[in-house]
């Protein structure tokens, strides 16, 4: 039974995965609390997106259970999933557009999909505001996503991942490849509509600054594990040499005194 | 089972009222929509007091009532009011279709684009030529950059893993030949012409021909694929950087050995056809090897190996050109690579198609029938 009021939305116990002899994960246990935004990070190969494609059922983990709701995932008959699949929308790292559709009707794909008895004025109405939503410019709706830069590329994917109210949202690696003022509009943008809309967000990055502006809480994969999972004052205080080194790095560093600058000035 | 959403219409002294019900959200909308079209008169109230949950779906159809009409939401959850907020503000004017172009206009323009494409291509090929000839040119003044081993590898890649399906195509294709000939001429009783039909069609022919476009198909696409996706991932432009040439380092290996091995394969075609029409003559028409032998010695003029012979290094250049050419132009994305591939095997294919029609007609005036 789905329970959307479930506190823990997603639920991940000893999740183990390997290429063929190639360990990504051993043992990987994480808490996703229903409204929060979960930021994800870890080095190049330590399997983030692997545990995002084995949370969403594209991967299948060779042992382990992960509960969405409160309903198990693994081993899911397709129909069975369909269930549960319409409450979540993905954001791929390229945006994964249906390269022979347009915008608005790349939104409407999944629309037609799960509700086919909609008529078309109500989704051509619902693609256009999730096109504005997005943050996209109105002129996008007919265009191909050959058309589109990187970062319209990543909204109009959002718009996409939006189509259904999703009670969750994956985003995998969202501001990668955008520039620094386009990043942090997609920053802006993924806490806004956090907030208005009730989401819950699992958030795959590499960017600093998206982890200190808008995750509530940060879990750091390394060693085949979740090893340490909490905000990032709780992190800091585990001492892992690997986290010290991703957050007191040259980099780390200068987000961190981002956001107290904007701390103070909006103080 | 939780309530579609659902409304009811009332006339109060303030005009009318539509007083929401159920579940306002995507799953439970149903046809709320059209039946909102249809409404008994113009809502001054929306109550939406009956409401469970609303999602921006039903925020949307709230938002339009609202403004079609000038209607005032009364008792909507917080929840609701934020998000008619949201969708409230991002109600805009956006253009859902491509604009719709003359029927007409769009074939004359397709075909346009279609000619100064062709055109395009055309001196495309013949500049790629020359850079390809300035690259052999500064090749025989500089041994040392001549890449041998690419070479060899291109030469295994091109002729040698390609004996297999080449000889099993050219041993069907040679049984076809026998078999559909032998049909034909027994109504004339010249069933012992087969070997003639066979003889002449594979070498002066279709051994080199169904050789080459195999080897488009094979090779071309091969090359095409491997140079356009170098090309996206910037390997191309990393060599030039370098101050490797990428005709030397890329484009020259592939050409000698299409040229090189086209011949080769395309002799080996024409064999392996003869063997396959002789198996069926020795076992449909109780013809004997030695005999078939002995007569295709008679029928097939030394001339007809050289018309076979002296096409395929041609075919081979036409190919690994066309390949490599269309590799280069591959920019922007993926799809690319694979529309480029298509084009070089087309192009390919037609090329030689078309230097065949050519090279028979000059053979026949030159005497070599």
């Amino acid at each position: 039974m789905i329970d959307l009021q479930d506190p823990i939305a997603i639920r991940v116990r000893g999740i183990v995965n390997r290429f063929g002899s190639q360990t990504v994960h051993d043992g990987v246990d994480l808490d996703v609390r229903n409204g929060e935004i979960l930021g994800v990070v870890g080095g190049s190969g330590t399997g983030k997106s692997v545990l995002l494609r084995s949370i969403i059922g594209l991967k299948q983990p060779e042992a382990g259970e992960v509960t969405v709701f409160g309903e198990s995932m693994i081993g899911k008959e397709e129909d069975e999933a369909q269930d549960i699949r319409r409450r979540w929308g993905v954001l791929f790292q390229g945006g994964a557009l249906f390269s022979t559709l347009t915008v608005a009707e790349n939104i409407q794909v999944p629309l037609r999909e799960y509700y086919p008895d909609l008529d078309q004025t109500l989704l051509d109405e619902i693609a256009a505001y999730k096109v504005v939503m997005a943050g996209l410019p109105p002129e996008a709706g007919p265009k191909y996503p050959s058309e589109l830069s990187g970062g319209m590329k990543k909204r109009a994917g959002l718009a996409r991942a939006l189509a259904l109210d999703p009670m969750l949202l994956f985003l995998d690696e969202p501001t990668a490849g955008l520039d620094p003022i386009g990043a942090d509009a997609f920053d802006r943008l993924t806490k806004s509509l956090q907030q208005t809309l009730g989401l819950t967000v699992f958030l795959i990055t590499h960017d600093l600054d998206t982890l200190y502006a808008i995750c509530d809480r940060v879990a750091v994969l390394a060693d085949h594990q979740v090893i340490a999972c909490g905000t990032i004052p709780e992190l800091l205080a585990t001492g892992h040499p690997w986290i010290e080194e991703y957050f007191n790095g040259p980099r780390g560093r200068a987000a961190t005194a981002t956001v107290d600058r904007n701390r103070q000035l909006g103080a | 089972m939780t309530e579609m959403a659902d409304f009811t219409e009332e006339l109060t002294d303030g005009g009318w009222v539509i007083r929401f019900s159920g579940r306002l959200t995507l799953a439970r909308i149903g046809n709320l929509h059209k039946r909102l079209d249809a409404l008994d008169g113009p809502p001054v109230v929306i109550d939406m007091a009956g409401v469970e949950r609303v999602d921006t779906v039903g925020a949307w159809i709230v938002h339009r009532l609202e403004q079609d009409h000038g209607a005032t939401v009364i008792n909507a959850s917080e929840d609701a009011k934020r998000l008619i907020t949201l969708v409230t503000r991002s109600d805009r004017q956006v253009q859902m279709r491509p604009e719709p172009i003359n029927p007409v206009l769009r074939v004359l323009n397709e075909i346009g684009e279609a000619v100064t494409e062709a055109g395009a291509t055309l001196v495309g090929l013949l500049s790629f030529f020359g850079s390809i000839l300035v690259a052999i040119g500064s090749t025989i003044r500089h041994p040392s950059r001549f890449r041998v081993q690419a070479v060899i590898q291109r030469l295994d890649l091109v002729g040698i893993r390609a004996l297999g399906i080449v000889g099993l195509m050219s041993f069907l294709i040679g049984i076809v030949i026998a078999q559909q000939g032998a049909v034909q001429l027994a109504q004339f009783g010249a069933e012992s012409l087969t070997v003639n039909l066979i003889g002449r069609i594979t070498t002066r022919e279709l051994g080199v021909l169904m050789t080459a476009i195999m080897v488009a198909g094979r090779s071309g696409s091969a090359f095409a694929a491997q140079l356009g996706t170098m090309k996206l991932t910037e390997e191309i432009d990393a060599m030039r950087t370098i101050g490797v040439s990428p005709i030397e380092a890329l484009v020259l290996p592939r050409l000698l050995a299409s040229v090189f091995m086209m011949p080769l394969l395309g002799f080996f075609a024409t064999l392996i056809s003869i063997i396959g029409g002789g198996l069926f003559c020795w076992l449909s028409l109780e013809m004997p090897p030695v005999i078939y032998v002995r007569r295709l010695q008679e029928v097939i003029p030394i001339t007809d190996v050289w018309v076979g012979l002296v096409k395929a290094p041609v075919f081979g250049l036409i190919i690994a050109m066309t390949g490599c050419y269309q590799g280069m132009q591959v920019k922007g994305n993926a799809e690319e690579v694979g529309l480029k591939t298509t084009a070089a095997v087309v192009q390919a294919i037609f090329l030689v198609i078309v230097l065949d029609a050519f090279f028979a007609v000059f053979f026949t005036k030159i005497g070599w029938t």
